[in-house]
């Protein structure tokens, strides 16, 4: 799962990768020729035993030499200019097509928020999208915002990074052609957790994508043995923050918690979603992730073993 | 050479007996450059040694993934105290320090223009020093043990605003770099003043050293980008005391603005450091290949050229913020065409080994080592102005590995052969060769296992500034090696203090001019007397004492 920026699957990191290789070929070029020129002068020109201690002609410069060595680089640094402004409009400028899906993603200290305006999901910290084919593009069009500060949107697979800022709408594309989950983090520094705001994007096939759209779209389960826990989360602090679609739960300081078990992790990356997780979680977040700004609910041991039970029906 | 050595051993004889604390206050009253100029450069030693310190206790921490020896409040702190004491308290008084002791010397003046604004300049930068870092233990803090700041060194807003760092951490950051940023901008009109007005008789800009070229060159540098970065620290302060709004997201400032601010002064900053770095090796590098500069009058129309464009090139930094594409192509541009004058320099420094008789004193290793090294910096630099590529690469560990191969292949490099080249002068004894060598083979070693590693993290998509990161990601391996890389600067480090301690105790006299070298400052005895020169030399040429000891062929036909 290394998320390396020489492993693209999208087609802006693809090339991003390709002007990568460009840059990197002139640039061992440019470094081979200099250094090689400075381990001979070294080498060559170092003072030898014996040596008459007569100083050697001393050479004040030459025009010609001097105007070569400014017109070469220019020249090269007008050809990597046309190419770099070449990439820039071809990713930044690209049009949003028809059959484009929309994603907002809003991050939070430290957690992301995703949103699909168009499908009315609400999720967090794992962005699900479908397959691209290059024949017939389906990409995913991103509108990034910041509920607080400025965060940094990165999976290096799929594109160039892209500030998520206050107060400001950045938009950034992805069009991921192979099935798979693509790793990436907040890449801008935003305060005492930013090591533990882990993003991933799972690629589906168009119809997989289709069948999770719809569970995401239902209302939250009602498990009947799960009703006691139930009752003691409404009653609790929780829905403050986090809402349960079809519950009294509406709170959106943190994450939408009406699918949370279809996630695979939680605290935005930093361990994995399972019913232990879940319940040190609920007990003490800052067991898993200090300084997350949820609060320990200081819940008795059978309260807290109710709420994790009901949190656990959330499929 | 100098009729003024008997003198001065008189004066070191009757020092030597007078009571520490009377030293001490000449030392605390003093308005002489030179000792000024020293006071400068310790400072940024030990101020090195504090940073390094920080940064090898972030290594252990990334060593391994997962690890938990120092919980995130704690790192974020680290990096933060590192990075703005790298910048502001050790790269910014070493370059400063170098250029109170050095310029009145090679320009032939007594002094700088107004001493007492000197003082004034460094005991307010040692003041915000020691105020930034009494946030360590003072502050009544969040966490209770200090209140370090924790908000990166170049502060973003909104994250600086009352509503995201509550206590006092950000206040000890804002506040003690406007006050160093004072004592800073004092010194750089002192310089600017001294340059242009006091130089000595047939001094013409045109034989200027190339190292007071750069000084001039930074000195102008930091009256235009200083003041807005104090203004913009000034308007944090408003927001954050008196209820303004200039950075607060939430009551429509702008986040973006800080930047702005920010970067019209930083990425100057890092020419202000490194251009001094270049005059350290413009001066060392002649000298050990016994040959004049090679393109002297190119070598300092692309100093200044470099200082020109700088003022242009911030919003690189911001590729990733969102600016649109005509900017950031823009910004491309600009950012590229600083490559052309930097290449000339290393040709030129190129051109001069080329031919000469080159000796290997541990001045000239640690500038052949910059060569390689500034090289390898150059050239990311480009990788990194391609704005695509840069959207990968920013705020990833390849760009700290970049600007670590700037600032210490670059800058921390050239000053150790600044520091071996003219310790001789300033104290009147050499530094010992052989601790020389094993600093330099120890701190080239451990430097490049660290910093050349580093890079690949960064394109394995590893960002910047993370506490921990998890073992699944393939970035353990290369962050174990970085580490190890840390021992090995550690001990060259120790060497260096031991070597300049020794030396001070008992190391061989230097006499005036020990590396048979052609500027000013070798016409003087070691260390100079207070006033400089006994009678201030007449200069016809850029090598003054090369005419001197060759007056069968003087440079300045030649020029």
């Amino acid at each position: 799962m290394t998320p390396s920026i020489f492993a693209p699957v999208s087609t802006p990191a693809f090339a991003i990768r390709d002007v990568a290789f460009f840059v990197l070929g002139i640039t061992a070029v440019i470094f081979l020729v200099v250094a090689g020129v400075a381990v001979f002068a070294l080498v060559r020109f170092r003072r030898r035993r014996g040596d008459d201690g007569r100083e050697p002609p001393q050479v004040y410069g030459s025009q010609q030499i001097e105007l070569a060595w400014t017109l070469v680089p220019l020249l090269i640094v007008v050809v990597l200019f046309l190419v770099t402004a070449r990439y820039i409009y071809a990713i930044e400028r690209r049009p949003q097509p028809p059959e484009a899906l929309e994603v907002t993603i809003v991050g939070h200290q430290w957690w992301w928020e995703i949103r699909y305006p168009k499908l009315g999901i609400v999720t967090a910290n794992e962005i699900h999208v479908p397959e691209s084919d290059p024949a017939n593009p389906t990409p995913t069009f991103i509108t990034l915002e910041s509920a607080d500060v400025i965060h940094s949107f990165w999976i290096p697979q799929l594109a160039g990074k892209m500030d998520v800022i206050p107060n400001k709408t950045n938009r950034v594309w992805i069009d991921p052609q192979r099935t798979g989950t693509y790793v990436g983090q907040c890449a801008e520094y935003c305060g005492l957790q930013h090591a533990g705001m882990r993003l991933a994007v799972t690629v589906h096939t168009r119809d997989d994508f289709g069948r999770w759209a719809a569970e995401q779209q239902a209302h939250a389960r009602d498990d009947v043995e799960a009703r006691e826990g139930r009752e003691l989360f409404s009653s609790l602090a929780c829905i403050n923050c986090h809402t349960v679609r079809g519950t009294t739960a509406n709170g959106v300081f943190g994450p939408d918690l009406t699918h949370l078990m279809s996630r695979s992790t939680i605290g935005a990356g930093v361990a994995p979603n399972t019913p232990k997780t879940l319940r040190a979680w609920v007990a003490d977040p800052a067991s898993l992730k200090p300084g997350a700004l949820m609060p320990a609910m200081k819940l008795s041991r059978d309260d807290l073993d109710k709420v994790t039970a009901y949190l656990s029906t959330l499929r | 050479m100098s009729v003024l050595s008997g003198t001065v051993d008189a004066r070191r004889r009757a020092e030597a007996h007078r009571p520490w604390l009377a030293v001490l206050h000449d030392w605390v009253v003093t308005v002489d450059h030179k000792r000024l100029g020293i006071m400068y450069v310790v400072t940024g030693i030990v101020f090195l040694i504090v940073a390094g310190l920080e940064a090898s206790t972030m290594r252990l921490q990334l060593a391994f993934p997962a690890l938990n020896l120092v919980p995130p409040e704690t790192f974020n702190r680290l990096f933060t105290m590192h990075g703005t004491t790298m910048v502001f308290l050790v790269g910014i008084p070493i370059v400063f320090g170098f250029g109170n002791y050095l310029v009145p010397l090679m320009i032939g003046a007594r002094d700088l223009a107004f001493p007492r604004l000197n003082a004034f300049g460094f005991w307010v930068l040692l003041f915000g020093g020691l105020l930034l870092h009494f946030s360590f233990i003072g502050g009544d803090g969040l966490y209770g043990a200090g209140s370090a700041p924790a908000v990166g060194w170049f502060a973003y807003a909104p994250l600086t605003s009352q509503a995201f760092t509550r206590g006092n951490a950000t206040d000890y950051w804002n506040l003690a770099l406007l006050v160093a940023g004072f004592g800073t901008i004092a010194t750089a009109i002192n310089l600017l003043t001294t340059i242009l007005t006091m130089r000595g008789p047939g001094m013409t800009l045109g034989r200027m050293p190339v190292f007071v070229w750069e000084m001039l060159t930074i000195s102008s540098l930091t009256l235009i980008i200083l003041p807005p970065l104090s203004a913009a620290q000034i308007m944090l302060g408003l927001d954050r005391y008196l209820g303004a709004h200039f950075f607060d997201t939430q009551a429509g400032g702008s986040a973006v603005m800080w930047q702005h601010f920010f970067w019209f002064f930083g990425h100057p900053e890092v020419y202000i450091l490194i251009l001094p770095g270049f005059g350290f090796a413009s001066e060392i590098i002649p000298v050990f290949s016994r040959k004049v500069l090679f393109g002297y009058v190119t070598l300092v129309a692309a100093s200044v050229g470099i200082g020109l464009i700088a003022m242009g090139t911030w919003a690189h930094h911001m590729f990733v913020v969102g600016l649109g594409s005509a900017l950031n192509t823009a910004f491309a541009a600009s950012t590229m065409l600083v490559a052309v004058p930097t290449g000339i320099k290393i040709f030129n420094w190129l051109g001069t080994i080329y031919g000469g008789k080159i000796r290997f004193s541990t001045a000239m290793l640690f500038c052949c080592a910059f060569l390689f090294q500034f090289l390898c910096a150059g050239l990311t630099g480009i990788m990194l102005s391609v704005a695509p590529f840069d959207w990968q690469l920013s705020d990833s560990y390849f760009v700290v590995a970049h600007f670590h191969f700037v600032l210490i292949g670059g800058l921390i490099f050239t000053i150790f052969a600044a520091i071996y080249y003219w310790f001789p002068k300033a104290t009147g004894r050499m530094l010992s060769e052989r601790l020389g060598r094993w600093h330099f083979w120890l701190f080239v070693i451990g430097f490049n296992v660290t910093f050349l590693t580093m890079h690949i993290p960064g394109l394995l998509g590893m960002p910047r500034r993370i506490y921990t990161y998890a073992g699944d990601r393939g970035w353990e391996t290369w962050n174990l090696i970085v580490s190890l890389g840390v021992p090995f600067q550690i001990a060259a480090i120790l060497i260096f203090v031991v070597n300049i301690v020794m030396a001070l105790r008992r190391g061989q006299p230097a006499g005036d001019d020990p590396w048979d070298a052609w500027t000013l400052e070798w016409a003087t005895a070691s260390p100079p007397p207070p006033y400089n020169f006994e009678v201030v030399p007449v200069v016809s040429s850029r090598r003054p004492l090369w005419d001197l000891k060759h007056p069968d062929d003087p440079d300045g036909p030649h020029e």
